[in-house]
Formats: structure tokens, sequence, C-alpha cells
């Protein structure tokens, strides 16, 4: 274990941001957000970002090959280049996981080569959790939020910051900043642990499980009769998929430049009308039905096709985030009763 | 001898059918001369002009906009400019409110019969928006690659 | 209060008035409150509340609602009764097919305006007089009621009823509100200082579309933004440009229609304070072609859709004071 104080901090930051692209949550505009390390930027306070890491590897907007015209020509330009190397520093838990959720998506045969392009330069250092919210509940997907995943993992002491490598990108990053850490026992990240653990339990959500879904209640849960009312005051907006760290559907389409076509993809959310659009229209012709596709997609589909792992992190962002306040939570709850 | 790299603004002038299109044509025909960056689109009356149209102009590529329109009172359609005119105030003030050169829009009512009016006016409104320089604010840089 | 609602909604219900209530419904925290369609008397004893987090404007749901056979009763805060009569104004909504109990509102507060106080764990809370004692995992925490009210509630214009059937405890009045000051402000700052504030807050923008889905005004069956022949890259946030295009035509649209309900920025997961945007427009419109305010009356033809022939040239805008 290795350990800098914390108000040798900024040093460490600016040692990190001399090697590579560094990002740290940090408050921009009244928001706690990602953002490229500069000079004089400190970390948040909030327990998290209100968008999800996931922009790293899987931005919300990419362009994915570009056609440029002059006269009868047309020039093909492919915008990938390799990816700088870049640190994400301070990832909860929750963010981490989910990583290895997108992976299965994206890495998985045919590769996405812009995703992993990214994912092959980018370090994350994780950052445990000593004050979760209520809306937290990813030890309900098996994630210690007081011991996290990540090339390297953090914790944060009200002196010191304790930090030790999990993966060999991790050792290469603390190779990098050795000189200003110094060589530490671990009882103090013990005894935090501890402390997390007692909060982890006394949490509202510490008893919310999703163990009853799987492949097998696939076609009772799709015909629950809950989904009508569940999904009765949907905006149909993209809120809870744009913030959560694990919606993975995206949208490809073509921007006329006035001179040729950008093709780039975009984050999509199943909530919109105009998702999974075809030429005979759509195929999810009302809000219910959007609707249960998320929840179906995250509970039922994606453990089915996975191992069992579902397609949520318990990050707690749509609990907070939704216009109206309908989530994985109420809605897992309301449907399991049908099972 | 001037300047190759001298800023010349790219205009866009939504001009409406029954009057100021036909004050550019008079412009033309009494050979009045105005910047070759003018680029007129006609429209059947200033207010089938939607905010959108004049934030596309800009998006494509333009430095400044500019509408052109029967007097009021003469509107071909009777009232149509009145409505353009509380439209454009309304969305010229909004542009400004988000700190975008305010100076880049302008109304401008010109008649069938002011084609030297026209010519004046686009001659004016070019110098401006050349004394601004490019458009920065409202550009859309995918369109400028 | 809520008691009062509910009791008077099981009366209009077993009478036969209504066949459905429109009101809200506790979740799993003290604040996630969510809008519901409530059948019967048990519905509503199970689930049916009204508090200081029941934020939520009912008034469009009834779009969808009215299509449905029989009426629905609606609870309608003094601000959402602007948005109702601004929807009756347009044909949105059948008068007949709606039930309306006025109830009084003393400004709204959300689990994110407790949790921007630092709040977090928050597992209750109680009113304790002119308090809040927010009950959460790490101890209780106490916030005067003014302190946590939404931001929309601080400059709330008015706690009058424009449209209702019954009305449950007292009327109030329009109020002077302060509202425009932040919209003053930032016209008296310098175009280069409003187009960094504007930078700042419209990149945050994640295109979520929620401001517009839950905006009363925005009730178009179908929005410019969704057409996929417009060109517009309506979930991407693929340039500045189009941030920024989004928000000036999204509150333009609504200019002269908007009643400054706020829904939109409440919804903002980004805390972008969309309101200006409208307010500004609200406040030129005042000054320029006299008062209005949206959804006061039922039948006033919007500034946007009228004229007068002495109406002020758009040169107006170069020569205005503050700027």
């Amino acid at each position: 274990m290795l350990k800098i104080s914390l108000d040798k901090l900024d040093a460490l930051f600016a040692a990190i941001a001399e090697k590579e692209a560094l990002y740290i949550p940090t408050d921009k505009a009244g928001q706690p957000q990602f953002a490229r390390y500069e000079e004089g930027m400190k970390m948040t306070n909030a327990l998290n970002t209100v968008k999800s890491a996931k922009d790293f590897f899987f931005p919300q907007t990419e362009t994915l090959v570009k056609f440029k015209m002059s006269g009868k020509s047309i020039e093909i330009i492919d915008p990938r280049t390799e990816h700088e190397d870049f640190v994400v520093f301070g990832v909860r838990a929750c963010d981490v996981r989910s990583f290895s959720i997108l992976d299965k998506v994206f890495l998985v045969n045919p590769v996405d080569s812009y995703y992993e392009n990214r994912r092959k330069h980018g370090t994350i250092v994780s950052m445990a959790c000593t004050r979760p919210a209520e809306t937290c509940f990813c030890h309900s997907f098996g994630i210690d939020a007081a011991d996290p995943e990540g090339d390297a993992v953090c914790w944060k002491t009200e002196d010191a910051l304790y930090i030790t490598a999990k993966t060999e990108k991790g050792d290469a990053l603390i190779e990098k900043i050795r000189p200003l850490l110094e060589e530490c026992g671990d009882e103090a990240v013990e005894a935090q642990k501890e402390a997390t653990k007692k909060i982890l339990d006394k949490l509202p959500l510490h008893n919310f499980t999703t163990e009853k879904y799987n492949g097998e209640v696939l076609l009772k849960a799709f015909n629950s009769d809950k989904w009508a009312s569940l999904s009765e005051a949907c905006l149909g907006c993209g809120t809870c998929t744009f913030v959560c760290p694990t919606c993975q559907c995206y949208d490809i389409r073509e921007f006329d430049t006035g001179h040729g076509v950008q093709r780039f993809r975009c984050w999509d959310s199943c909530m919109y009308s105009d998702f999974t659009m075809m030429a005979a229209g759509q195929p999810r012709l009302t809000q219910k039905e959007r609707f249960r596709q998320r929840f179906m997609h995250k509970l039922v589909y994606f453990p089915a096709n996975n191992g069992g792992e579902y397609g949520c992190v318990g990050c707690g962002r749509c609990l907070s985030k939704c216009p109206i306040s309908m989530n994985i939570v109420k809605v897992a709850k309301a449907v399991e009763g049908d099972l | 001898m001037s300047n190759v790299n001298e800023f010349k603004p790219k205009i866009v002038a939504f001009c409406c059918n029954w009057c100021s299109y036909a004050g550019a044509d008079l412009a033309g025909t009494n050979r009045l001369s105005y910047p070759a960056d003018v680029k007129i689109i006609r429209v059947p009356c200033s207010c089938r002009v939607n905010p959108m149209f004049i934030l596309r102009a800009f998006q494509r590529g333009a430095d400044g906009v500019i509408l052109c329109g029967c007097h009021p009172g003469d509107c071909h359609y009777t009232t149509g400019n009145y409505y353009a005119r509380r439209r454009m105030t309304l969305l010229f003030s909004m542009l400004d409110f988000l700190g975008i050169e305010k100076e880049r829009t302008r109304v401008e009512w010109v008649s069938a019969a002011e084609g030297a009016k026209f010519a004046a006016t686009m001659n004016d409104f070019v110098a401006t928006v050349t004394a601004l320089g490019e458009n920065k604010r409202l550009e859309d840089l995918r369109c400028k690659e | 209060m809520q008691g009062m609602m509910l009791n008077r909604a099981k009366e209009l219900l077993g009478n036969g008035t209504v066949n459905r209530v429109l009101g809200w419904q506790a979740g799993e925290f003290v604040y996630d409150i969510t809008p519901a369609i409530f059948e019967s008397a048990e519905e509503l004893d199970a689930n049916f509340v009204y508090n200081a987090f029941c934020g939520n404007n009912l008034s469009k749901y009834l779009i969808k609602e009215t299509l449905k056979d029989g009426k629905v009763l609606v609870f309608l805060k003094p601000c959402d009764t602007y948005s109702f009569n601004q929807l009756l104004t347009e044909h949105r909504i059948d008068r007949e097919k709606v039930y309306v109990i006025g109830i009084p509102c003393d400004g709204k507060t959300s689990g994110e305006v407790l949790k921007s106080k630092g709040m977090t764990g928050i597992t209750g809370i109680r009113e304790e007089g002119e308090e809040f004692v927010v009950e959460t995992i790490y101890g209780d925490e106490k916030i005067a009621k003014a302190d946590a009210l939404e931001e929309r509630c601080l400059t709330c214009k008015s706690k009058k009823h424009v449209a209702y059937d019954e009305l449950i405890g007292e009327d109030g009045e329009v109020l002077d509100s302060h509202r425009f000051d932040m919209v003053a402000q930032l016209e008296a700052m310098t175009p280069d200082e409003r187009f960094a504030f504007w930078r700042s807050q419209l990149s945050k923008c994640i295109r979520c579309n929620a401001c517009r889905n839950v905006c009363p005004a925005c009730s178009c069956e179908k929005c410019v933004f969704d057409n996929p022949n417009s060109g517009i890259s309506q979930k991407a946030a693929a340039d500045s440009f189009e941030e920024n295009m989004f928000h000036i035509i999204r509150a333009f649209h609504v200019a002269g229609r908007c009643t400054d309900c706020g829904e939109c920025s409440r919804v903002c997961p980004q805390n972008i304070p969309l309101h200006l945007l409208n307010r500004k427009f609200i406040k030129d419109i005042n000054e320029l072609y006299g008062d209005y305010q949206a959804g006061a009356e039922v039948g006033t033809r919007a500034p946007l859709t009228n004229f007068t022939k002495g109406d002020v040239e758009p040169s107006i805008v170069y020569h205005r004071e503050g700027k």
C-alpha cells in the first residue's frame, strides 16, 4: 500500500497530467462532471458525476467516417487514429463495473474498434466510497463500494490518499508517480472499509435484489400487467438512458455538411419514439413497450445472454434524475410479484 | 493592391417575392453594385422565414443574415410582415441574450421601387459584418472542415 | 391537506362525477413522487400523496387523459392552472372531460434541492414549524423551508388559481415575484460574458429532451426535432451549434405560450437554467408589446400570433439600454 498526504494531491495530479491526459471529477458550471485536469482544478465533493464515466470509452457522439466531395470525386476519410493514453481518476465502484458490462457488448465479435482503441489506452483509477447515498444499491450486483475494481484503487481518508495497483496498467501508472508516494501499512484503509460496510448495511435499498430475474422468466415478466401503470407517467425523455453507465444502444446517422457527409454514431434511447425505427416504422408503438424494453433489457435479456450478469450496476443515477421518479428499483419490485 | 487574405463575409439575404426580390432586380437592371457575396433566397413573404432558417444559414457558413420584406402596411398578404417583425425582434433579442453579435442579423423593408435602397442596404450590411469578422459564435465546425 | 384531497377524491369517484383521479403517488423514498392515475378508493388509500415534493405539473397529462372515456379528476396547483388554461386556449384538452380541484401550494422542494445543500442518505423528512428536519443515515439535518424551495418557487409568480371547478383551501394572489431579476442581470453583462455564461451552461446539455417532453407548451404531435429529414442531430450533442439551436428554437416555439411553470429547469438532469431563456422572451414581450401572461385567461391571442401596426422595429435590439 502506498499513500500521499491530501495536501500534495495537486502535485500528484500535475505529475500524472504531465505524462498523459488526466480526467478527474470536478464541479463544472455547478455540476459534478469529469473534466480534463488543468492546474488548480479540485476534485468534487459530490458522491458521483451526473453523467457516468462511460463517455470515455463510448462517447455520446463520435464520427465514424467522413465523405468529402469535390467535383465528381469523393474522398473517404477514416477519422480513427491511435488514441492518446489517458487516466480517469476517481471512478466509483459502480462505474468501474459498468466498463466490464460495456466490454461484453463492444469487445465480443465483431470487436468495436472505436471502443477498443479507447479502452486499450485508458487507465482507470477508482475511488472507494465513504458516504454512499440512499439511492445506492451496487451491493445488489456484488459490487463492493468500499473496495472497488479498477487498474488502481484509491481510498481517501481525512488526511491522506491511499493507492494500490491491481493490474499491469495500474503498476505502470504508479511507477510514474512513485517518487511522490510513500510506503505504508493498510490499517487506515481496512478501518475505512469496515466503517463503510456498516453504512452500506444501513442503506434503505440494502435488501433490494434482482435475483428473481433471469432468462427463464422472460415471458412472465414480459406479459406482466404492471407495465401499463408503471409507464403511465413516463415522459419518453432520454434522461435515464443518458445518465446510465451501462446503457449502450446507439444510432448511426449521417450529417450533410454541405460539401460532404459525416457518418456519426450517437447514444440512442429506447425511450424515444424513433428508437429502432425501420422502413416499416417503429416496432414499439407506445411508451409502454419502449419503457418495458429498457427494463427487460437490463433485468432479463442481458443476463440471459451474458451468464447472469445484469445490465445495471446500482449507481442510482436514474433514481435521482428521472423527472417523474420512475426507476429500475420501483419496476423490479413491482414486476417481481408476477414472476 | 488588395490583400488576398482579406475577409469577405458570406451574407444570406431572405427576400420576399413581391417587394424586396423585385427591389433586388431593379438594383440589377439599374446597374447598382453591391457585393457578390450576398446570396439571395427568395421567399413568398417575409413571414415565411422561420427562425430556424436564420440559424441554419449561420450553420451553413453565413456570417450575416438579413431579411427583407415589403414595408409594413404593404404586405402582399396584408399582414405577413407584421408577424415577421415581431418574430425577428424577439429572435434577434434572444441571439443577443446568448452573447451572439446582434449586428449579424438585420431586418430591412425594401419595396419593389427601391433598387437603390436595396443596394445601399446590402453595402452597409456587408461593411458591418466585415467589421465583425467571421461568425464564430454560431458556427458549426462540421460544415467548415 | 392530503386528507381533505383524499376524501374529496373518494367522494367524487363514489358518486360517479369522475371515473379516475390524476394525482401523485408515493415512491421508494420520501421525495420520489410519481404522477399517477387512481381508479378506486383502495388505490387512493394505498398510494395517494400530496406534500412538499409533489412538484410535477399534471396539466400536460390531460392531453392524453381527455382522449379517454369518462371524466378525470385532477389536482392543480396555482401555477399548473396557467398551463391548463393555455392548453385549453390551444384546444389541446377537452374541458368537459376534466374536473379540476385547485389546491394551495406553499412552494415545492425536491430531493435534488436537498442534495444540492449537501444532504445525502435521505430516509425521511419531518416538518417542524418553519423548518424541515431531514432524516438521513448520517443523522438528522435541519433546513429552513424557505431555503429548501426550488428556484422556480422562490420567484413564484402567482398563488392564484386561474381555473378550477372547486377549490380546497384559500385562493391566493398574483405575486410581485422579481422573477426577471436574473434575466436583467444577464442583460447587464457584456455580450462576451453572456456568451461565456451560456456556453458553460448549454455545453452541459446531454440532449435527453426532458425539458421538451415535460413542457406543457410543447404539445406538438410531432416535434420538429423528431423529424429525421430535418437534418437535426436530435439526440447527439454533436456540435455547440446543435446545442444552441435546440435551445433557441425550443424557447422560441413556446414564446408567448410559455406560462413560466418552471418544469424545464426542474427536470434538467444537468441543472441548466432553461427557464431563463423562456423568461427572456416573456420579459421582452412584456416590455415591447405590453404585459402578457400566458394562461391567465382562456382564449387570448398569443403575442406572436398578434401584432399592432405601431410595433417596434427589430432594429430596437441594437439600441436597447443595458447591453
